[in-house]
């Protein structure tokens, strides 16, 4: 599936061709080429970092109108945890729930509770002990990207389950089915904090085919959940949630971790810090360390640019939710479930995006002639090339990608 | 074919920024599409070795050379010299002071990873002169 019509795109007006988001792009997939940005797709994991950090707003995540939902008869909500912690003073989670019962949706299924079923297969993966150690959790699929392209040594010890998302988007469908829906009548819609998630769950990342129907965005909700909600708030309300708080601190970073009911974890958010993360890992130095949770959003899910809230104030919110929910809801054996069911159908594989030559000599040669010109360059990092380092426009020269007299500062 | 010859400081008693030639080293291999396994490899014993030097000898120069059958690493440093090498090759020997060991380092298991996680390792080493180690790679299961 085309990666540029599921991650971001590029609002060609408003893109003034600054560097704002090429010098913050995790991977480096982004140059600005004739004025404006543009995304290398088969380096870009969806992480977002770009829609943050432009200042025109030129940067559009991708995701579906709620309007594509009325293609189906019968619609299904599923939303991530992270949207609960958009709103102010919210009390009782089934406020959302059926505020998306009005919105047009036929039943809802909140993603925690597939998370929470995940949370127990991992503590049984764990127990168990054949997963090699450090374990990394599989959940933010743009951290798996960046594993796939960049850490191909640590795939091994990537957490083989689907996504929560995916776990739910499944057993909401089956629930539709059993109480007699006809399947072709059935959409099943993941509300989602970022668009990392909606390219892994349009694409079915992990699956033979995806479980979603569609991927609406938690942001564009809000502002159609909000009038709603406040008619909704002094009537009687249908009782629609069934997860506890341990499924909804998924929303942010260590909450996962959390369900896994041991010490020796490390969860940490934000690209940089991931990043880090990983060296450390390939460097043996995290042998001790049995969970390693990594978001690429600053605080996990919350902090995703889809979301409307400051990452920091929905993550007191999703905190408070403690008091108004039990502890967990959903166990393995209440859904009657083969273990395969929540494991991947479809390994992600090593991604070869920045390999010079498929030759190694060749590909010497290669890195001999970008290490010749990275010499002549100033080393400024300046990014008036188009490219975000010396290093890297060195390496678009060698590729044949630009030209030297790109660069006005040698 | 000439090999890739990259040359690199290691700053001493620089904690924040240990680390960083293997990192580099680390990125040129993957961009040359080495194989992970490989790349792990080196990446264990180069960033040990990195350590080393900040730790024992004030920092030093690493030299690395890449062929396409293999990668030599050459770790020399200016600080007080290995009086006993096989005694320090010994797992769990350290002579890291104890603020070091605080920090989570010294465990005594740097040079032994280093010899375990490459095909060939020499060291040369004179007290009061300082210590070479050259470690080699082979890219071949």
């Amino acid at each position: 599936m085309d990666k540029s019509l599921h991650t971001v795109t590029l609002d060609r007006d408003k893109c003034k061709g600054c560097i704002a988001c090429m010098k913050r792009c995790p991977t480096e997939a982004i140059r600005v080429r004739n004025g404006k940005a543009k995304v290398y797709y088969d380096r870009c994991i969806g992480c977002g970092e770009c829609v943050r950090m432009c200042p025109h707003q030129a940067k559009l995540p991708a995701y579906d109108p709620l309007e594509s939902i009325y293609k189906y008869k019968y619609r299904i909500a599923v939303p991530a945890p992270s949207l609960f912690g958009q709103f102010n003073n919210l009390d009782d989670v089934d406020l959302v729930l059926n505020a998306l019962l009005e919105l047009g949706f036929d039943d809802v299924f909140e993603v925690a509770r597939g998370a929470e079923l995940i949370s127990e297969e991992t503590r049984n993966l764990m127990r168990d002990g054949k997963l090699k150690k450090p374990i990394i959790s599989s959940a933010c699929p743009a951290v798996l990207e960046l594993i796939m392209m960049r850490y191909h040594s640590l795939l091994s010890h990537v957490i083989d389950l689907v996504s929560p998302a995916d776990v739910a988007l499944r057993l909401a469908r089956e629930k539709a089915e059993s109480e007699g829906v006809p399947p072709e009548d059935i959409g099943v819609f993941f509300i989602s904090p970022c668009p990392a998630k909606v390219y892994a769950l349009k694409t079915g990342m992990g699956l033979d085919k995806p479980a979603a129907d569609g991927v609406l965005s938690i942001g564009e909700l809000y502002f159609k959940l909000l009038p709603v909600m406040s008619q909704l708030k002094d009537k009687p309300l249908k009782k629609l949630s069934k997860t506890g708080i341990l499924g909804v601190r998924w929303a942010a970073s260590g909450g996962e971790s959390l369900g896994i009911y041991q010490n020796r974890y490390l969860a940490a958010d934000g690209m940089e810090n991931i990043n880090n993360v990983l060296k450390a890992m390939e460097d043996g130095t995290l042998n001790y360390i049995d969970f390693v949770e990594l978001g690429a959003c600053p605080s996990g899910c919350v902090g995703g640019v889809l979301n409307v809230e400051n990452p920091f104030v929905a993550r007191v919110r999703i905190r408070a939710l403690r008091d108004k929910l039990p502890p967990v809801a959903n166990k393995l054996t209440d859904e009657k479930k083969d273990r395969s069911f929540y494991h991947w159908e479809v390994t992600p594989e090593a991604q070869d995006v920045y390999r010079l030559d498929s030759d190694l000599s060749v590909a010497i040669e290669k890195m001999q002639r970008i290490e010749a010109i990275y010499k002549t360059l100033p080393h400024l990092d300046c990014g008036g090339c188009g490219a975000p380092s010396c290093r890297a426009f060195a390496e678009d020269v060698a590729r044949g990608e630009t030209t030297l007299d790109m660069c006005s500062r040698r | 074919m000439t090999a890739l010859h990259l040359e690199f400081d290691v700053a001493g008693n620089n904690f924040v920024s240990a680390g960083s030639a293997s990192d580099e080293v680390k990125k040129t291999l993957k961009m040359l599409g080495v194989d992970a396994q490989f790349v792990r490899k080196v990446a264990i014993a180069m960033y040990e070795g990195e350590i080393n030097m900040v730790i024992h000898a004030g920092g030093g120069k690493a030299a690395v050379d890449i062929y396409p059958d293999k990668i030599v690493i050459v770790l020399a440093d200016h600080g007080p010299g290995i009086p006993d090498i096989e005694l320090a090759m010994r797992d769990g020997y350290s002579t890291a002071p104890d603020a070091i060991r605080d920090l989570g380092f010294g465990a005594g298991m740097g040079l032994p990873n280093m010899k375990k996680y490459t095909d060939s390792m020499d060291i040369q080493s004179t007290v009061g002169k300082g210590t070479t180690v050259t470690m080699t790679v082979n890219f071949a299961a």
